[in-house]
């Protein structure tokens, strides 16, 4: 809501400044946005006569102006403007002057003419983003006064960023109730004067939809000049309000709006067949907006339409059939009362907002339907002429909001708010705020007024006392007592933190990533999966969700390949989105990203890229940040689209995956034009959240292990795994660990085998092991590896 | 006796010349060895007349003794300059640097919520997450923001058009917890939250902390003082300018705005610059999740992350959050 600073003061005149005013109104929850100047900065600029037209320059495109500027001096001014007459007032910037954009005016010779002085437009005082010719201003002003003086230009405009609840804050009379009940000022109100009717011209109204529109207020003006200009007064105002000027009649109507908080709107009567019906649209029937636009009607769209068609969608703007233009004769003006869930999102449907369905969506008071019906008729009358009808009004009163009352108990208040307050005070607030308040010791009956549709219930009443009092008076008061809950953290939050702090310790960087990808790279990483899909998203790049984190993590890192940097670890923690047959799934995950070189560049360490074991060790550092028992996993090769056949893999827990990792499949590497490989993990945090013991102390031997080391030949194709399980059903109590300390191929080793060297430790808790014991649990291992992968002995 | 003096003088000289420990040590053998000069002289005590003998033995020892002494002083002397020399030896460039892996970093996001979270947690706040993708009740009805709500407008949705939406502030959670839980309930709820809304200071996605404290005698100026309290020490400022203001949101009642006082534009000019919302639950909200409104009372509280980052360490470009450019990740160790 946009204001002018005079208007406001016109109702309402606090001796404070701008600068207090505006802070007032902030406090207040009128959240002042901006405070600026109604004019940009000009001077020497005056009003001024033309007094004769000489004739034209040499070209023939500008005329020669003698102007009388007051000083008794006449001048000669040049000037190319289309609507330049003998007997104009305009506006002379007069030599000397400076206009907005640091504009000097000086005397120049102009097609062969001497030029003292410029007159002006709209827009070259910046006044009117764009105007066509020069200022044209009452034939009855005196030339020489100064324009701001005339234009009463030492304003301000003060925007306010106004809570969709105070709609009655949304006219220069509901910001003065305000300002008035805030600063204890008193408000001079608007009296507008009953206007009878002059004629017998009536149009009828019908409302078949009185659940959408509970008041139609109607009236016929005749013999209106359509071709009016509305006065400069007026003009200035709806400017300051951030309303352009269209014609008197239509400057009215909004000029009300602005000035009582009433959307109006007026007709061609002459265009309008038979009566006027308020009805939902039929379906598939349209109407031709005043803008031009042309919008195809749904049945829940309220219009206003006489007996052939729509004429305007009820409360958001009128139709171009029957707009009032300068041929306008006569006029039908209305002013109704929409429900305001009737109106709801149908401006926003059309792609539409105007002031008057910002207004009606909010809720206008009822009761300011006649006013502003007197009000306008008033003003027409005055400025456009003509002869007024009778006042027309259908209504279903119980249809409208009525005011209820609520009860406070002064005892609430205070609790709630944690003041000291009697319940005088609180009376006293409320009557400030108009409410009628009855007492009953404590206990108060408060009935707000009309235009306060927000307020219903006892806390609104008390949010009013708070506001009212100030907010600075709200004490700092700590609580006396806590009461804990002993569950204490909810415990999955916590093994996040650490491991995500084992990554930052290994090097990682986090990074966090939209949670929307483009389709394309959804369907390059899981080409399987119908994702999630945005109804309105904001670029085609954002449209779906992701299933998996890897493809921001993808792009991240292609942002800095891009700005030279090859040595990237990232992670990151969110959510992925699957659809399943259950429905969609969100799960956090933890995943994350290598690629590059394993360490830093340094003089000390032989460089090397990071390779699949990199990423693992990595994943099962974070598994042991999470105390999951390694000895429970089992990791497995994986197929998964997104990653290298074989280079990629899972662990899982029974039958629950709790990781997968893997190299990027070349594919992908391929379409994303990356050239060096990507290595990817992504961690399931509910089911890794799930299984975390807290770690059960066990006692230290105190006597000695042995370690003993053996080298197996193998084929290649026995894995690890099948070597350590082999072992591990042995049941070997004394065995402690199994460690691969080398794996080799090649020079010495036949082909198609490798050999393993493994490090076995032994210990028995309560004594020392002897010789004997040790080798035997040695040969009998070895000997169940011979049979069990065929190993041999390395000689 | 000349001859035994002269005899140690010489003994003496030899071991002050020696070079190095081997020539010492060959000292020592020839005059303490068990064939040394001293040792045959002891073996030849015996000839000497006995009146003589114990003097002669006496001088014999002492010299003994005395080039013991020597030998060890000079060894010890030796060894000093050895361990000289191997330090000198071994003498590193200190300067060069460590070998070593790079130090990561956590998102400033995460180190923001870290502060708030434990700010809260210091009071009693449980930490309680919820689904992004929400439905229309959790993020909206059950808030009091019915259909066609003016509110919802100001939300700026991103709708799956199946009735489901991205959240568009993590409020969705407390009705969840508070559908769950009874009073007395503390927690905050940190997240992600989504609006359509795209331009240098508008995220599509941003994170929010959303706190809910329910219990019977809370009041306005409890959530005053402890929100005033929590910006103060998130600031680290005793004495940052807080300014506490009427505003407007349908799930509370009264509600407020927190600003902070913050350098403006022209040096020793501040402005204020809104930090969070906040308000007392409104009776409809408790009315939807079965909860007492005339039994309890509650507050909530919600505050954007980035913007709290932003003033925290100076970054001026909302974007930058979400680029993942390294050389901003850096800057977070």
């Amino acid at each position: 809501m946009q204001v002018s600073e005079r208007w406001l003061r016109e109702w309402v005149d606090p001796s404070i400044d701008t600068q207090h005013l505006a802070e007032v109104l902030t406090m207040a929850g009128l959240e002042v946005d901006s405070i600026s100047p109604a004019a940009p900065a000009f001077s020497n600029v005056v009003t001024a006569k033309i007094t004769a037209l000489d004739s034209h320059t040499e070209d023939g495109k500008c005329h020669v102006c003698q102007v009388d500027d007051g000083s008794g001096q006449p001048l000669t001014v040049v000037c190319a403007a289309n609507n330049v007459r003998a007997g104009m007032m305009t506006a002379l910037a007069r030599v000397g002057a400076r206009l907005p954009g640091g504009t000097d005016i000086e005397a120049k010779t102009l097609y062969g003419v001497e030029s003292t002085g410029m007159l002006c437009s709209f827009a070259e005082l910046g006044l009117a983003e764009a105007s066509e010719g020069i200022i044209e201003l009452p034939e009855a002003c005196d030339p020489g006064t100064d324009l701001h003086e005339y234009l009463k230009l030492d304003d301000t405009i003060i925007d306010i960023d106004l809570t969709p609840n105070r709609a009655d804050c949304l006219s220069v009379q509901g910001l003065a109730r305000e300002v008035s009940a805030l600063l204890e000022s008193p408000i001079e109100e608007v009296t507008s004067p009953t206007i009878e009717a002059s004629t017998d011209t009536v149009f009828p109204v019908s409302i078949e939809a009185p659940e959408a529109c509970a008041r139609y207020v109607g009236r016929a003006i005749t013999g209106v000049a359509g071709d009016t200009a509305s006065p400069l007064w007026m003009q200035e105002k709806l400017r300051r309000s951030g309303l352009r000027s269209v014609n008197a009649v239509t400057d009215i109507t909004n000029y009300v709006m602005l000035e009582l908080g009433q959307p109006m709107h007026a007709f061609d009567l002459d265009k309008l067949d038979s009566g006027i019906v308020v009805r939902f649209a039929r379906a598939a029937e349209s109407l031709h907006l005043l803008n031009g636009q042309e919008v195809t009607l749904s049945v829940d769209e309220l219009v206003i339409a006489d007996a052939e068609s729509p004429l305007a969608l009820a409360g958001i703007m009128g139709g171009e059939r029957s707009c009032v233009g300068d041929q306008t004769n006569a006029v039908f003006l209305e002013a109704a009362w929409f429900h305001p869930r009737a109106l709801a999102g149908i401006a926003r449907r059309h792609g539409l907002h105007t002031d008057s369905s910002h207004r009606f969506e909010r809720g206008v008071d009822p009761d300011l339907a006649h006013l502003a019906m007197q009000r306008a008729t008033q003003l027409i009358l005055e400025i456009a002429g003509g002869e007024a009808g009778p006042v027309v009004c259908e209504e279903d009163i119980a249809r409208l909001p009525q005011t209820a009352e609520i009860e406070l108990e002064c005892s609430r208040a205070k609790d709630l708010l944690g003041i000291e307050l009697s319940a005088d005070e609180i009376e006293k607030l409320l009557v400030r705020l108009r409410c009628q308040v009855q007492r009953s010791g404590e206990r108060l009956h408060v009935v707000p007024p009309g235009f306060r549709t927000d307020l219903a219930i006892e806390a609104d009443l008390i949010e009013e006392i708070a506001r009212l009092k100030g907010y600075e008076a709200i004490p700092l008061t700590y609580e006396e007592s806590i009461s804990l809950d002993t569950r204490g953290q909810v415990a999955h939050t916590r093994p996040f933190e650490s491991m995500k702090q084992a990554l930052v310790g290994s090097g990682y960087n986090e990074i966090i990533s939209f949670s929307f990808v483009s389709q394309e790279m959804e369907t390059l990483f899981n080409p399987e999966h119908r994702a999630k899909a945005l109804e309105n998203p904001i670029s085609q790049e954002l449209s779906v969700m992701r299933s998996s984190l890897w493809p921001g993590l993808v792009q991240a890192a292609m942002h800095n390949f891009n700005r030279q940097q090859e040595r990237i670890r990232f992670f990151e923690h969110g959510l992925q989105f699957c659809q399943t047959p259950e429905g969609l799934l969100q799960r956090p995950v933890l995943a994350g990203l290598i690629c590059g070189n394993c360490e830093p560049e340094q003089w000390g360490a032989a460089p090397r890229e990071v390779d699949f074991y990199d990423l693992k060790g990595d994943v099962e550092r974070l598994l042991e940040v999470a105390r999951l028992p390694q000895d429970e996993f089992r990791v497995s090769p994986l197929e998964d689209p997104a990653l290298h056949p074989g280079q990629a893999a899972k662990i899982l827990h029974g039958d629950v995956m709790l990781a997968r990792f893997g190299a990027l499949h070349p594919r992908i590497q391929a379409v994303l034009e990356i050239n060096q490989t990507v290595y990817l993990f992504e961690l399931q945090l509910d089911e890794i959240s799930q299984r975390l013991p807290e770690p059960v102390f066990r006692s230290l031997s105190k006597y000695p292990l042995i370690r003993r080391d053996i080298t197996l030949i193998v084929d290649e194709a026995v894995s690890a795994a099948e070597i350590r399980s082999n072992i591990e059903q042995m049941q070997i109590p004394i065995l402690q660990h199994v460690g691969i300390f080398s794996v080799y191929t090649g020079k010495g080793i036949k082909k198609g085998k490798k050999s393993i060297s493994l490090g076995l430790i032994l210990q028995e808790f309560s004594r020392t092991l002897t010789d004997k014991e040790v080798e035997q649990t040695i040969t009998s291992i070895v000997s169940q590896l011979e049979h069990q992968v065929g190993a041999g002995m390395r000689s | 006796m000349t001859d035994l003096d002269s005899l140690e003088a010489a003994a003496l000289g030899e071991i002050q010349t020696a070079q190095d420990a081997d020539a010492l040590d060959a000292v020592r053998v020839r005059y303490l060895g068990k064939k040394g000069v001293l040792t045959e002289r002891l073996k030849t005590l015996g000839t000497l007349p006995s009146d003589e003998r114990p003097a002669a033995g006496q001088q014999i020892n002492r010299i003994k003794s005395s080039l013991k002494q020597a030998i060890a002083e000079k060894k010890s002397g030796f060894e000093q300059s050895d361990l000289q020399h191997r330090l000198g030896r071994e003498a590193l460039d200190v300067t060069l640097p460590g070998r070593r892996q790079d130090l990561g970093s956590l998102h400033p996001v995460t180190h923001t919520r870290i502060r708030i979270r434990e700010y809260f947690e210091r009071f009693g706040f449980s930490v309680e997450e919820g689904p992004e993708v929400e439905d229309e009740f959790h993020n909206f009805e059950a808030l009091n923001i019915p259909a066609h709500h003016p509110a919802r407008a100001m939300h700026d949705t991103f709708y799956f058009g199946d009735g489901m939406l991205l959240r568009t502030h993590a409020s969705s959670v407390q009705i969840r917890y508070m559908q769950h839980n009874s009073p007395p309930l503390r927690i905050i709820a940190p997240g992600r939250v989504y609006r359509c809304d795209s331009d240098p200071t508008h995220s599509p996605m941003f994170h929010q902390v959303e706190g809910l404290l329910v219990d019977e005698h809370t009041s306005f100026a409890h959530l005053k003082s402890m929100l005033v309290k929590f910006l103060q020490t998130f600031f680290e400022d005793e004495a940052l300018q807080v300014r506490f203001r009427p505003s407007y949101f349908p799930f509370t009642e009264p509600s407020a705005e927190i600003d902070v006082a913050i350098p403006g534009s022209e040096p020793g000019n501040l402005r204020w610059l809104e930090i969070l919302g906040c308000g007392m639950v409104h009776p409809a909200v408790f009315e939807q999740v079965g909860i007492d409104p005339k039994r309890y009372r509650g507050y909530a509280f919600g505050m954007g992350v980035e913007r709290l980052a932003m003033l925290r360490y100076q970054i001026d470009d909302l974007r930058l959050f979400f680029e993942n450019d390294l050389r901003f990740l850096k800057q977070f160790t």
